[in-house]
């Protein structure tokens, strides 16, 4: 048996009196992937950074073995450490504008690692800066060179990050969030190449919030939580048969392939919204899109954010509207509200004009539709309190039929508590639930929901759903789901409308649209989708 | 599409401490605790007539009677630059109320007047940059003539077009924020989201500008003062103090360190302060 | 699978085309500038009161007849209707003529002409101090863990308060006065270009090292940061290689408001150390009320304020790939 690649017996991390990191144990054999899984706050990311000793100003690591290739890690000085990272071992960040220096272009970035740890000559780093970005995909290599990573699309910038970390061909590279900030066709590819790397035998350490794409790559998977490992073992047994609660409530929090009304909360009742006929079929659309066009001028060109789109939503449905960024969904979104002036085409809101009114005529019939954000902190005032909020939104409702805070408060499952704290002290969960009261507060019959969960740790956006399924099933609410998650939008919608490029290219009931998707754009949507390998 | 950032983790293991009063913001609040019982009563501080004359006393460096010295008419320096500190702050004060209610206007025009006025606005105070610092002030006076107030004006108008553009700016930025949004959503008047959210929102930073603003202003009519073009030599005013004293610097530094330490003082304090406020109203720094 | 290149091929294509458009609106913009500052300059004379030809021949204490007066009157043009005199100034303009001095009797230009450089001169060694030592600072302060940290800061803030009259006089205080190395006036060369120089650039310097320590310091903990650390890059690789450039961005782009800073406190300084110069003309001018020198000083330095602003502009862009790509990002 050989020795493994990386060792770590018993790790610690602490920041003063705060451990965020407590007796980590873990192995990463050459060519296997091994994932550390977790939300927010679980340690994961100083974890990979501890492993890098670069877990920053006033860490304290402590671990009684911690060896890579049979080398002792915990007493590296700091000039070993330079010795060790970028030979020994490879970090790839989530891709960001600024992952690479925005100011310094892709050649000198990746070519650094190699002036910094050998003697090649300046045509030497050049041509094996051209080999390596060749080797993780990126279309003309040459030319990349000179490009800066403001210049690249974020999956060729994800493509720069990974050949920066091969390009001295270490051992052991550790991909922190890789693939988070990316559309679900790109967060594909990128984890082909990933298992590509993996298969040249090279041991990767995946560092993830997200267990569908952990399931697509790695050998074994390590839950933590709050600094501890919950639950480690081989990926496959570990989602067939998790051992721990956590693990199992962390799973069942995934909504990929989960029906409709089925809880993403264990022990929590699963409610499907009873779509009586009194709200189908006696009456017509609650909200109904025409031919909308939307044109925007970007750099002297101009394009069609939204081209030529048209949907309904039935009252008590949800309309799932799905597509990848720039396809014009949160435009739909804005035009849906009448927040920006349709080009062409018009919003129906019970049948009634609402999108072609004067804005001062449509104001009082605004209460009748609601929203929620991705980024609910921004939408609040900053100088607000929950109650000044709540009391805010509660003057647009219909007198006589006002609930109070208390109520709102109670309807999402907020403790009354809270009534007094400012949003920027409240948990992503939290706020949420605050800027879904905020929406019922007026008595929509219709709440957009723009992202509404994107932002949150899974567990948090399996709660979230929940409540909005249950909000649903109570008031007879009609959504317009705007996601960028298949999965979600799966779970949440009636029906599916899928956006490329400013058109809907396919609706249809959500079963439909994904097991039988017929436009091709959407059949690589679903196919490229990571879904937990999961038992039938 | 998510933001998920990187520095979530490290936000998360650093934890965000309540920060109390630091040693430099304390002594700026003392500093301007002085400063406003200089202007209140002058007399609670300092005991000796800033104005009497006293041959035999001139040039004395500073002692226990004289604190900072007298000078070249035997008045007590110290009690002159008490005496002096409502005159000083009362230029800085009203140059940068002055420059606030420009700026303000400019900035209200700009951010509201639809996009023609906006244009237009912008063009203006883009021209009124182009007489980079005292130069406007010096037009104003060589128009208006000079004197203390002349100079409190012309201080004021030099600083407006500034004001203007960071009250643009801020105007612009909270009108396409996401909670002025909600609010349109939820169906409440312009009226209402103007009062209840733009406004305020808009104005507290600026109050925070215009404490970093006087430390500036204070400066400035120093400056013209000093030049013979704000308040003139008799007056106890610090600029002018300076100026007169700037004859015996070979001899007697005292005349012109301690008015300048005053002005110095002033500035540092009304910028700390300043700081910690825009800290502390949620300003990123 | 190759949208990313595609798009910035088109990029390219366009790259000359959008530099071409960036100068003509700049330009267009620097001449409506000019014009406006003439303009305003004009008009705000006339608010004077009094009669300029009393201005021209000494004040209404001149006691001027009746006959000189008229012929200053045909002499100046001011006998002309408003309009026409503001035309003709516009023209006399264009042709670089700024009028007579009322004073000096020369005309404005030749005189204005000879004195430009000696400012500029002493603006930009101020504008290079103030530069190189906010830049040592700002290294510094953030290199050095939290003591260097707030005295660093404590030193931005106590220069960035120094006014320059003060400052000037203190200089003078010890360094003449006291210890006899530099000479107090400025006439010429070398040795007395010092003490101006310091006295410009040291308020100058707390400013701009308060904005490069806070950009430096923005710069350290972004991600780019971390992979660089992650691949064996040093301190002083990633201080050298990353964060100097990052932090001298808005030094640059400060720098064309900074030399109006500067021109503006050359008023002060040059008339301090008896300096010939723009600001020491114009302070002379405005006690004397001499109309033609106060416009051609402050339409040249308005001229000179938005060169350099076009000039900080252009090395933003070329120092900052992203101003350039700005309009391609999503």
């Amino acid at each position: 048996m050989t020795a493994p690649l990386l060792e770590v017996t018993g790790l610690s991390v602490a920041f003063g009196d705060t451990t965020v990191v407590q007796d980590l144990t873990f192995t990463v054999e050459p060519g296997q992937c091994v994932a550390l899984v977790g939300e927010s706050g679980s340690g994961k990311s100083v974890t990979a950074r501890s492993l890098l000793g670069l877990a920053g100003r006033g860490s304290h690591i402590s671990a009684s073995r911690m060896q890579l290739s049979g080398r002792d890690l915990t007493t590296a000085s700091e000039r070993d450490w330079r010795r060790i990272r970028g030979p020994e071992i490879g970090l790839v960040l989530q891709d960001a504008l600024v992952s690479l220096d925005p100011l310094r272009p892709l050649g000198r970035e990746i070519g650094d690692s190699l002036r910094l740890h050998s003697t090649l000559s300046a045509t030497a780093v050049r041509a094996r800066v051209i080999e390596v970005l060749r080797q993780v995909g990126m279309p003309d290599p040459e030319r990349a060179l000179t490009l800066r990573s403001g210049e690249l699309s974020g999956g060729l910038r994800q493509r720069a990050l990974i050949a920066a970390a091969l390009a001295l061909d270490p051992p052991l590279v550790i991909a922190d969030e890789p693939t988070t900030a990316l559309d679900v066709t790109i967060q594909a590819r990128i984890l082909d190449l990933l298992t590509e790397v993996k298969s040249r035998g090279t041991g990767i350490l995946l560092i993830s919030h997200d267990l569908a794409v952990v399931s697509a790559i790695a050998d074994r998977v390590v839950v933590m939580k709050d600094g501890r490992i919950v639950e480690a073992g081989p990926t496959r047994a570990l989602l067939e048969s998790p051992r721990e609660e956590y693990t199992r409530r962390l799973i069942a929090a995934v909504p990929t392939d989960k029906p409709r009304g089925t809880p993403l909360v264990p022990g929590s009742t699963g409610v499907l919204p009873a779509r009586s006929s009194r709200w189908t079929d006696a009456v017509g659309p609650v909200l109904e899109a025409r031919s909308l066009v939307k044109t925007y001028s970007r750099a002297g060109d101009r394009f069609r954010a939204v081209n030529d789109v048209s949907f309904e939503v039935a009252r008590g449905e949800t309309l799932g509207l799905v597509g990848e960024s720039g396809s014009g969904k949160t435009t739909v979104a804005r035009l849906a509200l009448a927040l920006t002036r349709a080009d062409e085409g018009d919003v129906l809101l019970d049948g009634a004009p609402f999108s072609t009114m004067r804005e001062r005529d449509r104001r009082p019939l605004r209460s009748r539709i609601g929203a929620i954000y991705q980024d609910s902190l921004s939408s609040f005032d900053p100088r607000y309190s929950v109650r000044r909020i709540l009391t805010d939104a509660l003057d647009t409702a219909p007198v006589g039929d006002r609930s109070t805070v208390a109520e709102l408060l109670d309807a999402v499952g907020l403790p009354t508590g809270v009534a007094e704290s400012r949003p920027l002290f409240l948990s992503g969960g939290q706020r949420q639930r605050v800027s879904i009261a905020r929406a019922l507060a007026a008595r929509p019959e219709l709440i957009v929901c723009d992202e509404p969960v994107s932002a949150l740790d899974v567990t948090v956006q399996a709660q979230v759903l929940d409540l909005l399924n249950r909000l649903q099933a109570e008031r007879g609410l009609s959504y317009l789901f705007i996601s960028h998650d298949l999965g979600v939008v799966r779970h949440m919608s009636d029906r599916v409308a899928v956006m490329k490029d400013g058109r809907i290219v396919e609706t249809g009931t959500a079963t439909d649209v994904f097991t039988d998707p017929q436009h091709p754009y959407t059949a690589r949507l679903v196919s490229d989708a990571p879904r937990l390998t999961l038992p039938s | 599409m998510s933001e998920l950032d990187l520095r979530t983790a490290a936000a998360s293991a650093a934890p965000v401490r309540r920060r109390r009063a630091s040693v430099g913001e304390m002594l700026a609040g003392l500093f301007v605790l002085f400063l406003l019982v200089a202007t209140v009563a002058p007399g609670a501080i300092s005991w000796i007539d800033p104005n009497a004359i006293s041959a035999r006393e001139a040039f004395q460096p500073p002692s226990l009677a004289h604190w900072f010295g007298t000078d070249e008419s035997g008045r007590d320096i110290y009690s002159r630059v008490v005496a002096g500190t409502s005159t000083s702050l009362l230029i800085g004060v009203s140059a940068t109320a002055i420059g606030l209610v420009l700026g303000l206007g400019l900035g209200v025009l700009a951010g509201f007047g639809g996009r023609a006025l906006d244009f237009t606005v912008n063009r203006v105070i883009e021209v009124l940059f182009a007489f980079p610092g005292l130069l406007l002030a010096l037009l104003v006076i060589v128009i208006a003539g000079p004197g203390p107030v002349t100079a409190t004006i012309a201080v004021g108008l030099s600083t407006a077009p500034g004001y203007g553009r960071i009250v643009r700016g801020q105007l612009v930025s909270i009108r396409s924020s996401g909670y002025v949004e909600s609010a349109r959503v939820l169906g409440h008047s312009p009226a209402r989201v103007l009062t209840r959210h733009i406004l305020p929102n808009a104005l507290a930073p600026l109050l925070v500008l215009a404490t970093l603003g006087i430390g500036q202003a204070v400066v400035w009519a120093a400056a013209l003062s000093y030049l013979g073009l704000g308040a003139q030599p008799p007056a106890a005013e610090w600029g002018a103090m300076l100026s007169a004293g700037r004859t015996y610097i070979g001899t007697a530094w005292w005349l012109t360190v301690f008015p300048g330490l005053m002005i110095v003082l002033t500035t540092i304090a009304t910028t700390v302060l300043g700081r910690s406020l825009t800290r502390r109203t949620g300003g990123t720094r | 699978m190759t949208p990313g290149l595609q798009t910035t091929n088109r990029v390219d294509r366009s790259r000359s085309h959008r530099v071409l458009r960036w100068l003509l609106v700049r330009l267009g913009g620097a001449a409506f500038v000019l014009w406006a500052v003439a303009t305003l300059t004009f008009f705000a004379i006339r608010l004077i009161p009094g009669d300029p030809a009393e201005a021209v021949l000494g004040g209404p204490g001149s006691q001027a007849s009746q006959e000189t007066l008229d012929q200053v009157r045909r002499d100046y043009g001011l006998d002309l209707p408003l309009g026409v005199q503001y035309l003709n100034a516009l023209g006399r303009l264009l042709t670089g003529d700024l009028g007579t001095s009322y004073a000096l009797k020369v005309p404005v230009a030749d005189l204005l002409s000879a004195q430009l450089g000696g400012t500029l001169i002493l603006a930009f060694s101020a504008l290079l101090v103030a530069w190189a030592s906010a830049l040592a600072l700002s290294l510094w302060s953030t290199g050095g863990g939290r003591i260097a940290g707030s005295v660093g800061q404590a030193i931005e803030l106590t220069a960035a308060a120094l006014p320059h009259f003060w400052l000037a006089t203190v200089l003078i205080a010890i360094f003449s006065s006291a210890l006899g190395w530099l000479p107090p006036v400025s006439t010429g060369g070398v040795l007395g270009l010092i003490l101006p120089t310091v006295t410009l650039a040291i308020p100058l310097a707390g400013f701009l090292a308060q904005v490069m320590r806070e950009t430096m310091l923005d710069t350290l903990d972004a991600p780019f940061i971390v992979s660089a650390r992650a691949r064996g890059e040093s301190e002083g690789g990633i201080r050298l290689r990353h964060a100097l450039r990052h932090a001298s961005l808005p030094a640059i782009s400060l720098s064309g408001w900074a030399l109006g800073y500067l021109i503006s406190g050359a008023v002060v300084v040059e008339t301090i150390f008896a300096r010939p110069g723009l600001g020491r003309t114009l302070l002379q001018a405005v006690t004397l009320r001499d109309v033609p020198i106060v416009t051609g000083v402050v339409l040249l330095v308005a001229l000179v304020y938005i060169v350099m602003t076009i000039l900080t502009d252009a090395a933003s862009r070329l120092a900052d790939p992203r101003l350039r790509t700005a309009e391609g990002e999503r």
